[in-house]
């Protein structure tokens, strides 16, 4: 798979990463390199194969769902909550540039 | 009464679908011990899991799947032992994991069916296609800051439903009852509040047009987060007058998302959305997959309340009510349970009158619910009562019901003060009618010379000598037989 | 008096017991020699302050007989960890200055234990790399040099600042986190002792994710005894983790001793390809022979699909750090830079705030799951994962641990070229199948080639069975007895 710059400008799209127009040709021969030595995995045979998805199989060791009670433990921590925020906002709000609807 | 829009080139019809983010009841989060609670301050609601901190991770809240369960049993749908919580990968200021765990190809409910009781007393089947679990956003406050949007994270994990009907309504009206009914079975079943204004129910409409008689499925429009029935509806119409002007003048709809304006009744396209999506779904890896047993299910099923459709056909059974009268009565749960406690034990016909005209008509006057009623369904019931044994004629009843709107006392006791039992000893109103007869010859000439209008006018006269207490029935018939 | 640093985990928890020194001096040590090795860079951060008050609170606690099972024992946390009120990067710029208020699991049980934390170990940024210098606070140098050179060598990744620490005495022990060889290969690399258990046996609740499915946590420490003491404070069911396992703790250490007369020992063939380094292949013999010689039995197997292990692990891993990494947007936490649009700010953040190689995967793993590749890609990873998981308990039906060796080669060059991504990657050819299939792993310091560098054998076990792989461990340890540096042990 060799991919074009315009598919790499779609995917830093998506990813929200800055691409810059000058990398996008040597970004997209090294991602395509990476691709290309990935696809190997086409010669596996997995017809009948399910999927695994987690790298554990739970059910061998428990088959009582984990799941928490309905109880409220959390919460009240508003300072804690914004103490990192790079641009917090009066009123106890983080803020972001203006995004018009 | 099949919905067209009448077009230049031909008749249309109007194929929708609906989304309906319903919030579940529950006191913490879909993944976070966070309270779930309406109107709390900015970001007090918020636990670092919900924040998207680093290195957390989400605990599934049992509740909140019993709750989708449950909801599941009471659109009679099927339950899926095994589901799985996948990531829908996008980036938006509210959403602070760069995703939002939701359910995709793997849902907790798969398909399942709404009755919809029309206003003209018909009802109609609507196939619903799925329902899933996921975690709602936080909240951006454009109007704070003059170049700044703030967030809000209280909403952020809060559990959703989303509702996913088939595309099987043909009209705004039938969008409305669709939604109506949802609402209602919702708000039956406890796992939903159902309040629209707080945003607890939240409504995307699926829209396209097609010509009448053709089965295609042309282009559809998705309208975002119409908060009102009557905006739903109004939306609905809206947009799809709008797709018959499109196809008409030659031109082909956009697939695309749209935003309904109330204040101008239009819908326009969302152009800051115009970058094209792609979710990137793939199963959670912090999440396991979501399973439970038969036994699990049974145990849900097993409390599941009475739910409209069948408390309908029971009311029409049992108590003798029209469809159309039952069908009020059960729309919503409050009003179906005041009735029965006014009904138990007395004339159900007149139980329902007196709650569909008087007390209904009371609450709408002060603009309370039925919460607020300032009358308990016990005491109309003994009102009620009161009226079906003849105690109280017809026009005393309402009195007494005015009394009890003013100050909460219960009927028998305002009877007894104001002495108002209604004479229905045939000796004492006999006595009264012997005095007017013969107080008024002349009226009784000129009855018997044919003027018989004059009945009223006689029963009148024992009414007032009786302070009217005498039952008018009582009097009008003995009044015939002394006068005749 | 020996020098402190030296001992083993083992021995200072029974010296601090006798009283022989107190936990106070044991840190002083430790700090001391820290500062003399900064220029090897294995902390991001050192916390000298918060090591000594904790010192002192194991004193209290060691003099009052409520000692835990870690009192007074200096340790390095990798700065994966997070560690409230103390700066957590993953070595990320667009992590710097974070200040977690919560403490991870794992650190959480290892300070309660009665540990001192001495500082916030470097990594490779996001825990993206084998060899500790894709950093954005810069590369770790191995305590080990080649005989008779000066240049620097790799200490491996990518919990490369753990294993330098530990090799060169600056702490006792060390956390790690293995993805897909994250532990083993740093440890092979720097000879110590390195554990991946079991997917599930340690929380990740506050370990910053990189890849969820395979993230694991364990110890590194330069004996198998301290690695089994440390595993078992660390491991254990978490709630707030819906992966972790709600199963008891065995007590690792309590089987050490036990050998492995009558383990069957499965050796395979898909682990010697054509070419591999010869002293490699030639230390594994050895340990063949080592655990014959202690009574096990070998026999040959094959895991077939283990050529597929390293494209697999390169889809599934970096599609779900694409993912994983999506929160680090500049809005709640980290660097931002500013931009007109939301968009823009995201865009200039997140082009900033990552290194190349945490870019390169992000896109890798946006690419493998986006519309129309994702069958073709991550679907069908996901497919070969589930073969490699079945080839191991196929391999568990014949024999109770695998044998292999943990890097294809020994340490290399700190400014060798790396301008071939793939290239690196091959590092973990070993390493990576047990973690796809969940299976726990260990490495241990088995020889040093003829450039005097240490080379690492890998124990594998079936899932749960941590204690057969400590057993095989100290059996390789007690025969090797290798050269630990500073004559530790």
């Amino acid at each position: 798979m060799s991919l074009d710059k315009a598919t790499v400008r779609r995917i830093a799209t998506l990813a929200r990463i800055e691409v810059p127009d000058a990398d996008l040709e040597a970004t997209a021969a090294q991602l395509s390199g990476i691709l290309s030595w990935i696809e190997q995995l086409s010669e596996v045979d997995t017809s009948n194969v399910a999927p695994m998805s987690g790298g554990i199989d739970m059910e061998s060791i428990s088959t009582k769902p984990r799941w928490r009670e309905d109880k409220v433990t959390d919460g009240g921590q508003t300072e804690k909550v914004l103490a990192n925020a790079p641009d917090p906002q009066d009123g106890g709000f983080f803020g972001v540039p203006k995004v018009v609807e | 009464m099949s919905y067209i829009i009448k077009g230049d080139t031909g008749d249309w019809e109007v194929v929708i679908g609906l989304e309906v983010h319903a919030q579940v009841i529950s006191k913490s989060k879909l993944f976070s011990g966070a309270p779930t609670e309406f109107g709390a301050g900015p970001n007090t609601q918020v636990s670092f899991i919900d924040a998207g901190m680093p290195g957390m991770l989400p605990v599934l809240n049992g509740h909140a799947v019993e709750q989708a369960v449950r909801t599941g049993l009471g659109l009679k749908a099927k339950i899926n032992k095994r589901s799985i919580f996948a990531r829908k990968n996008y980036f938006y200021a509210d959403m602070p994991q760069g995703y939002q765990i939701s359910q995709y190809d793997m849902p907790i409910v798969g398909e399942g069916t709404i009755v919809l009781d029309m206003p003209d007393g018909t009802s109609r089947s609507v196939g619903i296609e799925r329902l899933h679990l996921e975690q709602d956003a936080g909240k951006s406050v454009h109007d704070q800051h003059a170049t700044k949007t703030c967030i809000d994270l209280n909403r952020s994990g809060v559990p959703l439903m989303e509702i996913v009907s088939k595309p099987d309504l043909r009209s705004p009206e039938e969008a409305g009852a669709y939604l109506k009914k949802l609402r209602s079975i919702l708000v039956y079943l406890g796992t939903c509040d159902g309040n629209m204004e707080e945003g607890s129910m939240r409504c995307d409409a699926n829209v396209s047009v097609r010509p009448v008689g053709s089965t295609e499925l042309r282009t559809r429009c998705e309208i975002k987060n119409v908060n009102s029935m009557r905006f739903v509806m109004q939306a609905i119409e809206h947009e799809a007058k709008r797709h018959v002007e499109v196809w008409e003048s030659g031109g082909a709809v956009d697939q695309e998302t749209r935003l309904y304006d109330a204040n101008r009744n239009e819908t326009r396209s969302m152009r800051s959305k115009e970058f094209a999506h792609d979710y990137r779904y793939f199963p959670d890896p912090d999440l396991l997959p979501l399973e439970f047993d038969d036994a699990y299910i049974a145990k849900i099923q097993a409390t599941l309340p009475e739910l409209p459709d069948d408390k309908k056909a029971r009311f029409i059974k049992d108590y003798g009510l029209s469809a159309y009268d039952a069908g009020v009565l059960v729309a919503e749960q409050e009003n179906a349970v005041y009735f029965e406690g006014v009904a138990k034990g007395t004339d159900a016909k007149l139980a329902n009158n007196w709650v569909s005209t008087n007390l209904f008509g009371l609450l709408n006057a002060r603009g309370v619910s039925i919460s607020e009623s300032p009358i308990s369904a016990k005491n109309l019931g003994r009102l009620v009562q009161l009226i079906a044994d003849n105690t109280l004629s017809s026009r005393m009843a309402k009195e007494v019901f005015e009394m009890m709107a003013a100050d909460g006392k219960d009927p028998d006791t305002i009877v007894t003060e104001r002495g108002m039992k209604q004479i229905t000893d045939t000796s004492a109103i006999d006595a009264a009618v012997d005095q007017i007869i013969a107080a008024n010859p002349d009226k009784v000439a000129e009855y018997n010379s044919g003027k018989v209008q004059l009945m009223g006018w006689f029963v009148g006269q024992v009414m007032k000598a009786t302070q009217g207490k005498a039952n008018p029935g009582m009097c009008g018939e003995l009044l015939k037989k002394k006068l005749g | 008096m020996t020098d402190l640093t030296s001992l083993t985990i083992a021995a200072a928890r029974d010296q601090l017991a006798k009283k022989e020194f107190t936990a106070l001096e044991l840190t002083e040590a430790h700090l001391a020699a820290m500062d003399k090795a900064k220029d090897l860079n294995a902390f991001i951060v050192t916390t000298p302050e918060i090591a000594r008050e904790r010192a002192k609170a194991a004193d209290a606690r060691l003099q009052s007989g409520k000692a835990g099972a870690l009192e007074g024992i200096p340790l390095g946390i990798k700065d994966l960890f997070c560690t409230e009120g103390v700066q957590t990067t993953a070595a990320s710029h667009i992590l710097e200055g974070f200040k977690p208020p919560y403490e991870s699991t794992v650190s959480q049980k290892l300070r309660d234990a009665g540990s001192v934390m001495l500082g916030k170990l470097n990594l490779d940024e996001f825990a993206m790399g084998s060899s500790n210098m894709t950093s954005y606070f810069g590369k770790v140098k191995s305590p080990w040099k080649a005989k008779g050179r000066s240049d620097d060598l790799v200490p491996g990744g990518s919990s490369g600042g753990s294993a330098a620490s530990v090799s060169a005495c600056l702490a006792m022990g060390a956390t790690g986190t293995d993805t897909g060889g994250s532990i083993r290969q740093p440890a092979a690399f720097c000879g110590i002792v390195g554990v991946k258990p079991t997917y599930g046996r340690c929380s990740r609740w506050g370990i910053v994710a990189f890849a969820s499915s395979l993230d694991q946590a364990g110890p590194m420490t330069r004996t198998v005894r301290d690695a089994a003491i440390m595993l078992k404070v660390m491991c254990g069911h978490d709630p707030k983790d819906s992966t972790s396992a709600p199963l008891s703790v065995p007590d690792f250490e309590a089987v050490l001793k036990q050998g492995v007369k009558g383990l069957r020992i499965g050796i395979p063939k898909e682990y010697r390809p054509d070419g591999l380094n010869a002293e490699v292949a030639a230390l594994w013999d050895q340990g063949i022979q080592w655990l014959r010689d202690a009574g096990a039995t070998t026999i040959d197997i094959s895991l077939p699909h283990t050529k597929s292990a390293l494209p697999t692990y390169y889809i599934v891993a970096p599609a779900e750090a694409s993912s994983n990494l999506a929160r680090y947007d500049g809005v709640r936490f980290g660097q931002r830079v500013e931009g007109k649009t939301l968009d823009e700010m995201y865009a200039k953040t997140r082009a900033a705030g990552f290194g190349t190689e945490v870019k390169r995967r992000i896109l890798i793993g946006t690419y493998v799951l986006s519309a129309g590749y994702y069958d073709a890609y991550y679907l069908k990873a996901q497919k070969v994962r589930a073969l490699i998981a079945r080839d191991f308990n196929e391999a568990f039906e014949k024999c109770d641990a695998i044998l292999t060796p943990t890097a294809p080669t020994a340490a290399f060059g700190l400014n060798d070229k790396q301008d071939d991504p793939v290239a690196m990657y091959l590092n973990d050819v070993f390493t990576v199948p047990a973690s796809l299939a969940g299976i726990p792993g260990a490495s241990v310091p088995a020889g040093l080639n003829k450039d005097g560098l240490p080379l690492g054998l890998q124990v594998l076990t079936k899932r749960w069975d941590e204690e057969t792989m400590f057993r095989v461990c100290q059996v390789l340890e007690d025969a090797a007895q290798f050269p630990l540096l500073k004559g530790a042990r």
